[in-house]
């Protein structure tokens, strides 16, 4: 698709998609508004600037391949597809109710453009790198995404497949971390420990990016600067602000996983510029 | 670019070629050269009630071959068939087998080192862009280990990989103990929708059923063992997933097994004979989708059902036959299997008696079933 290089529009994309978020929770009274919100400028920049796909035809065989890890912010990713133009922005607002496409988390044969099922954490990057050997078998050169959330470090299958992506020297493959530093039970420092973060995946054999995952021109430069890295996969450790955007989640780790309620849902709308109800 | 080698495979009938389709993996019975039937052998077959197609030294000197030595034959065979096939491996692919296929085709198999959640995600990928992953391990490793990864990454996704299995059951593992015996593992693959459940039963059936899972699309579970076992039955033997196999007709009492006590079960047929019992003994390779229509008529013309399996009788065929049986035609059954307990080392023949896995528990089991009608 025509690739957006204008900055301010790739960031009211961003605000779109967090717009999206808060009506989408709020009409489905569940769901993670704070990791969708932390991640919704990675996703303006991926969908509208970095990845080379094509809505219209969701199977391409030479499309970027974007796996979401952290299932549960799945509300920002269904919103940069309906807005790519996969599926109609109106179905958003169908976010977890009986017979929707849109699954409380990733369900690839239900809607266009999910390339993984995802929602128990830790398995995407294993998943993205199955994919990034198939397009080295097939002598491609497209390339595959996979963002995965801070809290989700915990799990040792992103640690095995960490390992296992620097061993077969996979330079297609790029990792996100959105690095909110909150997670359900509160802070990954109380939690568990991730830092340094940069040192690890170095360690692991990977080429890392550290950046303002808030900051769109950094975002595209870190996403350009993976793309000329050889014989090693790259992660961009994006800093976020869980709940970014809205003045009452963020930093608050309790929107992890709550919807917003019709008043709450005003005031964050109305944080994000957005005056009437529709957007 | 698909079916690069398929000249060398059909070189004696080209006019196949005209046949092949993108979308298709050749049937196994175009793979595997049919073998002319004896028709004297089968003559003399028809005198009693085994099926002709099985092995002519069944009882008295039955050749040996290790079931997995099937999957790894069958392997390489596909991968000169057709490009897509991909295997992996959690450092353990010389006793898999898989090794076969890792030597003549390195670029398509990937070691992924002793990591079976991470190869379960790797293999979802590898399908996801259209190749055919073969993944092979224990088989305590390749469902237990990453049954969570199975569930979200394969099944619930409904990707097309092959979850391939040896050192499978008690007695084939044997010494290495409880740590290493799979015998939940039908069980937990079972349970899973969009998974196929194949356990066969000797090495032939292996190989065949290797090439029907390629065939399948979508999650299959492929199920062998390390140790030598009898090769019941023969080129000629059909198979078809889904559809279990009367290797013995009887009326008195139904046998119905799967992998190594399929030879179980036809030795305590031969037994029971004999002693004036007539039993059937079916070969229920495929524990998903089980064949509901043989398991019923086995119920309705013989009235009593044996289930006997390298497995623990919870969650294995026996529940699955089971499951059967009282929700269609309710005869008795009793299971012969692993009861509710973990395993320990020991040979396998006396770790096979100690958790009556043998041909005279099948007819102690029958006799108490007899009793029941």
């Amino acid at each position: 698709m025509q690739k957006i290089t204008n900055i301010s529009e790739l960031k009211e994309i961003a605000r779109k998609i967090r717009v999206d978020v808060i009506k989408m929770t709020n009409a489905a009274g569940s769901g993670h508004p704070g990791g969708a919100l932390s991640s919704a400028d990675i996703f303006s920049v991926l969908y509208f600037n970095i990845m080379n796909h094509k809505p219209d035809d969701p199977k391409w065989e030479d499309r970027d391949i974007f796996i979401l890890s952290k299932g549960h912010s799945c509300p920002a990713l269904y919103s940069a597809l309906a807005r790519s133009g996969y599926f109609p922005v109106e179905e958003l607002m169908t976010l977890r109710k009986l017979g929707s496409r849109l699954q409380g988390h990733p369900d690839m044969l239900a809607l266009p453009g999910l390339e993984a099922s995802t929602g128990s954490l830790g398995q995407g990057l294993s998943i993205a790198i199955g994919a990034a050997l198939a397009i080295k078998l097939d002598k491609k050169t497209s390339r595959v995404y996979c963002l995965m959330g801070d809290g989700e470090m915990d799990e040792g299958q992103i640690w095995e497949a960490a390992m296992s992506a620097a061993h077969y020297r996979l330079d297609n493959l790029c990792g996100i971390v959105d690095r909110n530093r909150l997670q359900i039970d509160g802070f990954t420092k109380d939690v568990m420990n991730t830092d340094p973060l940069e040192k690890k995946w170095e360690s692991f054999g990977w080429h890392v990016i550290t950046v303002d995952g808030h900051d769109v021109p950094a975002l595209i430069k870190a996403f350009e600067e993976a793309k000329e890295v050889k014989g090693k996969p790259t992660v961009i450790i994006a800093d976020t602000i869980k709940g970014k955007g809205v003045s009452f989640m963020e930093n608050v780790a309790i929107w992890h996983g709550q919807a917003p309620s019709d008043e709450e849902t005003k005031k964050a709308l109305n944080d994000l510029g957005e005056e009437s109800s529709h957007g | 670019m698909f079916f690069k080698s398929e000249e060398e495979i059909f070189k004696k009938k080209p006019e196949k070629r005209l046949e092949i389709k993108k979308e298709e993996i050749k049937p196994i019975e175009d793979v595997i050269e049919p073998v002319e039937i004896n028709l004297e052998l089968q003559r003399r077959f028809e005198e009693s009630k085994y099926n002709p197609t099985l092995d002519k030294d069944l009882f008295t000197n039955p050749k040996k071959a290790k079931t997995r030595d099937g999957f790894g034959e069958a392997l390489v065979k596909l991968g000169e068939i057709n490009e897509d096939i991909v295997a992996l491996s959690a450092d353990l692919a010389h006793s898999v087998r898989a090794m076969w296929f890792a030597e003549k085709f390195p670029e398509r198999f990937f070691q992924v080192g002793i990591a079976e959640a991470n190869m379960t995600g790797i293999a979802a990928g590898l399908a996801r862009m259209g190749k055919i992953p073969f993944m092979s391990t224990f088989g305590v490793f390749a469902t237990g280990r990453n049954w969570d990864q199975v569930r979200m990454s394969i099944a619930y996704p409904n990707m097309n990989v092959k979850i391939c299995a040896s050192h499978t059951g008690i007695f084939s593992v044997g010494a290495d103990g409880a740590s290493h015996q799979s015998i939940e593992d039908i069980s937990l693959m079972r349970v899973l929708p969009n998974m196929t459940v194949i356990v066969p039963c000797d090495k032939i059936e292996t190989r065949k059923a290797t090439f029907a899972a390629a065939k399948i699309k979508g999650p299959v579970y492929l199920r062998f063992g390390r140790e030598d076992m009898p090769v019941i039955t023969t080129e000629e033997t059909p198979f078809n997933v889904g559809k279990a196999e009367i290797f013995r007709d009887g009326e008195d009492v139904s046998i119905i097994a799967c992998g190594p006590m399929v030879y179980e079960a036809l030795l305590a047929s031969k037994k029971l004979e004999d002693e004036g019992i007539d039993g059937r003994v079916i070969n229920n390779h495929t524990v998903k989708p089980i064949d509901t229509e043989t398991i019923i008529k086995a119920a309705r013309e013989t009235g009593a059902i044996v289930t006997a399996e390298e497995h623990q009788v919870i969650g294995g065929i026996g529940s699955a036959v089971g499951e059967v049986l009282g929700q269609n035609y309710p005869v008795p059954i009793k299971m012969v299997g692993v009861q509710d307990r973990f395993g320990e080392s020991g040979d396998p023949k006396d770790l096979q008696k100690a958790y009556g896995l043998t041909n005279e528990d099948i007819i102690k089991a029958v006799y108490a079933v007899i009793k029941m009608k």
